[in-house]
C-alpha cells in the first residue's frame, strides 16, 4: 500500500486530498464529517469581513446531459458570524489533531486588520492560513481577494504582513483571472509565503436563460460575473500549476486544485507538481464519501506503477513541458483504424472530410446487419495524406479503434529551434519546402 | 358465446392494456438524445423503410428544439407516432443502431420519436411547412388507413386539393381500429387524421367506394385516384362449424377492443386463436388481457415457421398464451354455440411452388381442444369485388400491381400502397408508400399536363 501522507510547505495530513475553502467547509459539523469520511485536511470557508450573501448562487453548465461540467458561484465568505467560525475551527481542529485544518482569511487591507485576524486564526490550534486573493466578485470591488491577487505589488505588501506576525505556515492562494500566474506567484514568495494555492475560480457569466432572457443565476432579474470551478477549469489550473511549479524564481510547494473530481485527475496535479491537493465541486456534486475512490484509486495507481511515496510523484512529469520550439519536426505519426473494432458510425470520415484533411475514405465492404447482408462504408486512413492531427482518434467512441501509428525510427529529430539555426533568416516558405522535401514530409 | 368472463373494473382493464412502452421523462429523454453518437451517413437511416433522419431528430431533442425535431420527423414520414409506437423497431432502425457492435443497448429511437411528436401534438400541431401554391388539380384517395394518410399529406403540400374516401366512421385505417391497445391508443391514430385535416385534407368517412360511391364517379372528379384499401376481411377456414355462434374473425374481435370501451367486449374463458400471425398473436393477447382463463393458439406448421415475431410471440407467451404446433382446425363442434375445436396433427407435405411445404393432416389424429371461443386469423386478402370495379387494374397473387418507383398501376390513372401491394407489411411500409406514390401521381400529372 502506497504512502498518502503528505507535507505542504508544513502542513502535515494522512492523505494529500483537502476539502477546498468553500461551501462543504463551511461549519464544524461538515468538516468533522468529512474528517471521518476521510479527508485528510480543509481549509475552512473563507472568514474575516462581514458579508451577506444572496439567494440562486450557483450557476452550472451541463453539458451533453452530464451535470455540472463546470459550476459558477457568485458567494461571498463566509456570513456566519466571525466568532462562531473561529471556535468551530478550535474545535474541529481539538477533534481531528492529525488532520490539515487550514484557516482562509480575507480582510481589508489593513495592517492592523490582518495581524488582528492573523493572531485570532492562530488561537484555534489550526495548522497554517491560506490568504485568500482569488475570490472575483463582491470581495474584489472592496478592494479585497482578487484585486489583491491581480496585482503582484499588494499581494506581496499584504503577505509581507500575514508573515510578520504568523508562527504557522502560510499558503498564497492565486486567482487565475490574471495573464502570467508566475508575477503574483513571485509576490507571494517575496512576502515570504510558505506555499501556493491555486487556481481560485474563474470569472464567468454563466449564460442567459432562453425563456426569462434573465441571466443564469438569476438574484431577482439580475446577475454578473462569478467564479467558474468544476471539471471544465482542470486544463487551466493544470497550466497554471505547472507554470508556477516550473518557475524557478517561485520553488515553493504547492496546493493544487481546480477541477478536481477524480484520484485520476489529483495524480495528474501531483504529477505536475502539487504536494496537496484541494476539492470543491466534486464535493459539492457528490459529497465527502468520494474520498473514498479519491484515496483508494490514487493509491492502486501508485501500487501498480511501484509509487511508495507521494514524493516520488510529485512533479514527475514536469520535465516534460516544453515550449513548441523543441518539439520534433520529424516525428510522424498517422491514424490507423482498426477495422474488426469499428462500429461504422463515420465520425471520424466526417470529421476528417470536414475539419481536417480529407484522408479518411470510406470504402464500400459487404457485412452483414440485423440479419441481411449490406454494402457499407469502411472507413479507411489514407496513411500517405494523414498529418497525423488525432482529430479521427479523438471522435472516435470506441475504444483502441483507431490509434495513433508511429511511422518514424525516432532516431532523427529537428526542433523548430534547431531548424532555425540552419535555415537562412528570415525563414523563407522556399527553405521550409527544401527541408520538408529533404525529410519526405510534403504538405499539399 | 357462451362461459363469457366476468366483467371487471375498467381500472383493471386500463392496467392490463396500459402502454408496454411507457413515454420517456424528459431527462431519459435527454439523456438518451445525448448519448446518440450523431452516426454520419448512419445504418438507422438506411433501415427505416421513410429514411428518417435519425440522429438528427435526435440531436434536436437534445438541444431542445423539439418543433425541428418534429419537422425532420414528419419530413419523411407522415404517419410518426404511430410508427414510433407501433414499429418493430428491433427489426428496423434500433435492430441496425451502432451500439449494438458495441455490445450495448442500442438507443430508444422509437421512444425519442414519440417524445418529439407528443410534444408536437400537445402543443397543437404547430404548422411546419409551407404548401406550394393550390395547382387546381383534385386527387382522390381511397382509404384513410396511414397509406391514404401519408399520400394525402404529402399531395396537399404539394399544392393538391385531396379528398379521402374512407368507408369507415373513422379514418386511420388498423392504426385506428386494428393496432394493440397496449401499443398505441386509437386517439393516437386520430391525431394523424386531425394533423391531415389541418393541412388542408378533406376527409368524407363513412363513404365505401364502390358501394355508397362509384369509382366512376371518383373518376370524373379527380385527375388522379390513390387505392389505399388494405386488405379485406379475413380468409375462411371452411370448415365445419363456422358460422357457430362463438366464432370470430380476428379483426372483427380486435375491432371491438381498440375502442378502449372494455366492458361492451365480450370473450369467451378457453379461447382458440387460429392462425401464426401477428395479428392472430395480437388477437390472442388481447384475449388474454381481457380475461380469458385459457388461450390456445393453433397453428399448423412448427415453431420455427410462425411468421409472428419473436418478441411479440415471448409477449404472449408471458401473458399465459399456450402454443400448439403442428395442429390444425379439422372442425369446430357445437350445437348452437362453440364447444371444441375438433383439431388434427399435422406433418410437412411436399413442398409447393414456392418451396414451402405444405402441412398435410395426419389420418386419425384427430382430438379436441373444448373452448367458448374460436377466434380465426389466418390471413387477409385483397378485395377481388372492389377490385374487379376499377378498369384495366392489375392484380397479382393477391396484390395490386405497381411501378415500384412511382406506384402507378396497370391504369395510369390509379397509384396504389400499403398492405394492398405488399399483402400486409407494417404501418411504416404503407406511410413510405403513400408518399411515395404522392410524388409519383404528381410527376405524372405534370409530365401529362405538358403534353
Ligand atoms: C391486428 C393488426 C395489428 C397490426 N399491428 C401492427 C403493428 O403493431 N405495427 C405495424 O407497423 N403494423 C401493424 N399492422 C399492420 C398495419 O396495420 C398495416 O400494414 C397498415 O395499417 C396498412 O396500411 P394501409 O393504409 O395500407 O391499410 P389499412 O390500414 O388497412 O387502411 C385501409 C383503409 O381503407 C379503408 N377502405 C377499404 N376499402 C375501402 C373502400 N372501398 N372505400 C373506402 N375506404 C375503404 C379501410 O376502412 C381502412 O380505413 C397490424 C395489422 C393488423 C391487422
Ligand atoms: C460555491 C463556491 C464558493 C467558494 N468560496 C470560496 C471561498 O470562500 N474562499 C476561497 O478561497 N475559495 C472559494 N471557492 C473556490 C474554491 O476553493 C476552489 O478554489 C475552486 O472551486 C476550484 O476547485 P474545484 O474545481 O474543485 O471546485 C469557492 C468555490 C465555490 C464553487
Amino acid at each position: 500500500m502506497a504512502d498518502l501522507r503528505t507535507d505542504c510547505a508544513g502542513i502535515k495530513s494522512p492523505n494529500p486530498f483537502w476539502l477546498a475553502s468553500a461551501p462543504p467547509t463551511n461549519s464544524a459539523y461538515q468538516v468533522c464529517k468529512a474528517f471521518e469520511a476521510g479527508w485528510g485536511g480543509a481549509v475552512w470557508k473563507t472568514i474575516g469581513e462581514p458579508v451577506m450573501n444572496v439567494c440562486n448562487r450557483y450557476g452550472s453548465v451541463d453539458y451533453g446531459g452530464q451535470k455540472i461540467a463546470g459550476l459558477n458561484n457568485i458567494e461571498l465568505i463566509s456570513d456566519r458570524p466571525i466568532e462562531v467560525n473561529l471556535r468551530e475551527m478550535a474545535e474541529t481542529k481539538r477533534l481531528w489533531p492529525d488532520r490539515a485544518v487550514v484557516a482562509s482569511l480575507m480582510v481589508e487591507p489593513k495592517r492592523e486588520a490582518w495581524h488582528d485576524i492573523v493572531k485570532r486564526a492562530i488561537d484555534t490550534g489550526c495548522d497554517g492560513l491560506e490568504l485568500n486573493y482569488g475570490c472575483p466578485h463582491g470581495m474584489s470591488e472592496r478592494g479585497m481577494g482578487a484585486a489583491i491577487g491581480q496585482v503582484p505589488e499588494y499581494c506581496s505588501m499584504i503577505t509581507g504582513w500575514v508573515t510578520e506576525v504568523s508562527t504557522i505556515p502560510v499558503l498564497v492562494k492565486l486567482t487565475p483571472n490574471i495573464t502570467d500566474i508566475r508575477y503574483p506567484g513571485r509576490a507571494a514568495k517575496k512576502g515570504g509565503a510558505a506555499g501556493i494555492s491555486l487556481i481560485n475560480t474563474i470569472n464567468t457569466l454563466m449564460g442567459v436563460d432562453l425563456d426569462t432572457l434573465e441571466l443564469q443565476p438569476s438574484v431577482a432579474g439580475k446577475g454578473g460575473h462569478g467564479g467558474y470551478a468544476g471539471p471544465a477549469v482542470k486544463p487551466i489550473a493544470l497550466n497554471m500549476l505547472s507554470q508556477v511549479a516550473m518557475d524557478p524564481e517561485i520553488g515553493l510547494p504547492i496546493s493544487g486544485m481546480g477541477g478536481i473530481s477524480t484520484w485520476r485527475d489529483a495524480a495528474e496535479f501531483i504529477l505536475l507538481g502539487a504536494s496537496s491537493v484541494q476539492v470543491c465541486t466534486a464535493a459539492m456534486h457528490y459529497g465527502f464519501r468520494i474520498i473514498n475512490d479519491l484515496t483508494e484509486g490514487l493509491s492502486n495507481w501508485m501500487d501498480e506503477k511501484g509509487f511508495q511515496t507521494l514524493g516520488e510523484v510529485r512533479g514527475k512529469s514536469l520535465h516534460r513541458i516544453s515550449d513548441f520550439g523543441n518539439f520534433n519536426l520529424l516525428f510522424k505519426a498517422v491514424a490507423r483504424i482498426d477495422e474488426s473494432a469499428c462500429i461504422r458510425c463515420n465520425l471520424c470520415h466526417v470529421a476528417c472530410d470536414d475539419a481536417a484533411h480529407q484522408c479518411i475514405d470510406l470504402q464500400p465492404r459487404e457485412v452483414q446487419r440485423n440479419g441481411h447482408a449490406e454494402t457499407i462504408g469502411q472507413p479507411v486512413v489514407r496513411e500517405e495524406d494523414c498529418v497525423g492531427c488525432r482529430l479521427c482518434y479523438i471522435v472516435c467512441p470506441v475504444e483502441n479503434c483507431i490509434s495513433m501509428i508511429q511511422l518514424d525510427d525516432g532516431k532523427e529529430s529537428v526542433t523548430w529551434n534547431e531548424l532555425l539555426k540552419q535555415l537562412p533568416q528570415p525563414v523563407t516558405w522556399e527553405a521550409l519546402r527544401a527541408f520538408q522535401k529533404k525529410h519526405g514530409i510534403e504538405i499539399h | 358465446m357462451k362461459n363469457i368472463v366476468p366483467k371487471r373494473a375498467s381500472k383493471e382493464y386500463e392496467q392490463a392494456f396500459a402502454e408496454l412502452k411507457q413515454p420517456l421523462s424528459n431527462a431519459a429523454a435527454l439523456a438518451d438524445a445525448n448519448r446518440c453518437l450523431y452516426c454520419s451517413d448512419a445504418p438507422c437511416i438506411k433501415a427505416c423503410p421513410t429514411h428518417i433522419d435519425i440522429p438528427t431528430f435526435i440531436k434536436k431533442i437534445a438541444t431542445g428544439n423539439l418543433k425541428g425535431s418534429a419537422k425532420t420527423i414528419l419530413q419523411s414520414n407522415w404517419i410518426a407516432l404511430t410508427c414510433a409506437k407501433a414499429c418493430p423497431v428491433a427489426m428496423l432502425c434500433e435492430g441496425s443502431c451502432v451500439y449494438i457492435a458495441r455490445g450495448e443497448n442500442p438507443i430508444q429511437i422509437g421512444r425519442l420519436q414519440r417524445y418529439a411528436m407528443d410534444d408536437y401534438f400537445a402543443k397543437g400541431m404547430l404548422p411546419l411547412f409551407t404548401a406550394a401554391e393550390p395547382n387546381g388539380k383534385s386527387i382522390g384517395i381511397i382509404g384513410g388507413g396511414p397509406a391514404g394518410l401519408a399520400c394525402a399529406d404529402e399531395l396537399a403540400l404539394l399544392g393538391y386539393d385531396v379528398t379521402i374516401y374512407e368507408a369507415k366512421a373513422k379514418a386511420g385505417g388498423l392504426d385506428t381500429w386494428g393496432i394493440a391497445p397496449y401499443k398505441m391508443k386509437q386517439q393516437d391514430s386520430l391525431l394523424e387524421v386531425a394533423l391531415s385535416k389541418s393541412l388542408g385534407v378533406k376527409i368524407r368517412t363513412g363513404e365505401c367506394v364502390g358501394e355508397t360511391v362509384s369509382i366512376q364517379f371518383l373518376m370524373d372528379q379527380h385527375a388522379a385516384i390513390f387505392i389505399g384499401v388494405g386488405l379485406a376481411a379475413a380468409s375462411k377456414l371452411n370448415i365445419p362449424g363456422e358460422t357457430l355462434a362463438g366464432v370470430y374473425d380476428a379483426l372483427a374481435f380486435i375491432e371491438k377492443v381498440t375502442p378502449r370501451q372494455w366492458r361492451s367486449v365480450d370473450v369467451g374463458k378457453r379461447v382458440a386463436v387460429i392462425g401464426g400471425g401477428n395479428t392472430a398473436i395480437d388477437a390472442a393477447t388481447e384475449a388474454k388481457r381481457l380475461g380469458a382463463e385459457e388461450v390456445f393458439m393453433i397453428y399448423r406448421r412448427g415453431k420455427s415457421e410462425m411468421p409472428a415475431y419473436l418478441f411479440e410471440q415471448e409477449l404472449a407467451k408471458s401473458d399465459g398464451v399456450q402454443f400448439h404446433f403442428q395442429i390444425m382446425p379439422a372442425r369446430i363442434i357445437g350445437k348452437k354455440h362453440v364447444e371444441a375445436v375438433e383439431c388434427m396433427r399435422t406433418k410437412p407435405g411436399e413442398p409447393d411452388a414456392d418451396g414451402r411445404r405444405h402441412p398435410a393432416p395426419i389420418p386419425g389424429s384427430e382430438f379436441r381442444i373444448p373452448v367458448d371461443m374460436v377466434i380465426k386469423s389466418v390471413g387477409q386478402n385483397v378485395e377481388g369485388t372492389f377490385f374487379s370495379q376499377i378498369p384495366d387494374l392489375m392484380i397479382d397473387d393477391g396484390m395490386v400491381v405497381v411501378n415500384h418507383d412511382t406506384l402507378q398501376t396497370s391504369n395510369p390513372m390509379f397509384f396504389a400502397g400499403g398492405d394492398c401491394i405488399n399483402g400486409g407489411k407494417e404501418v411504416v411500409n404503407a406511410a413510405h408508400d403513400g408518399k411515395k406514390a404522392a410524388h409519383g401521381i404528381d410527376q405524372w400529372i405534370r409530365s401529362t399536363r405538358q403534353e
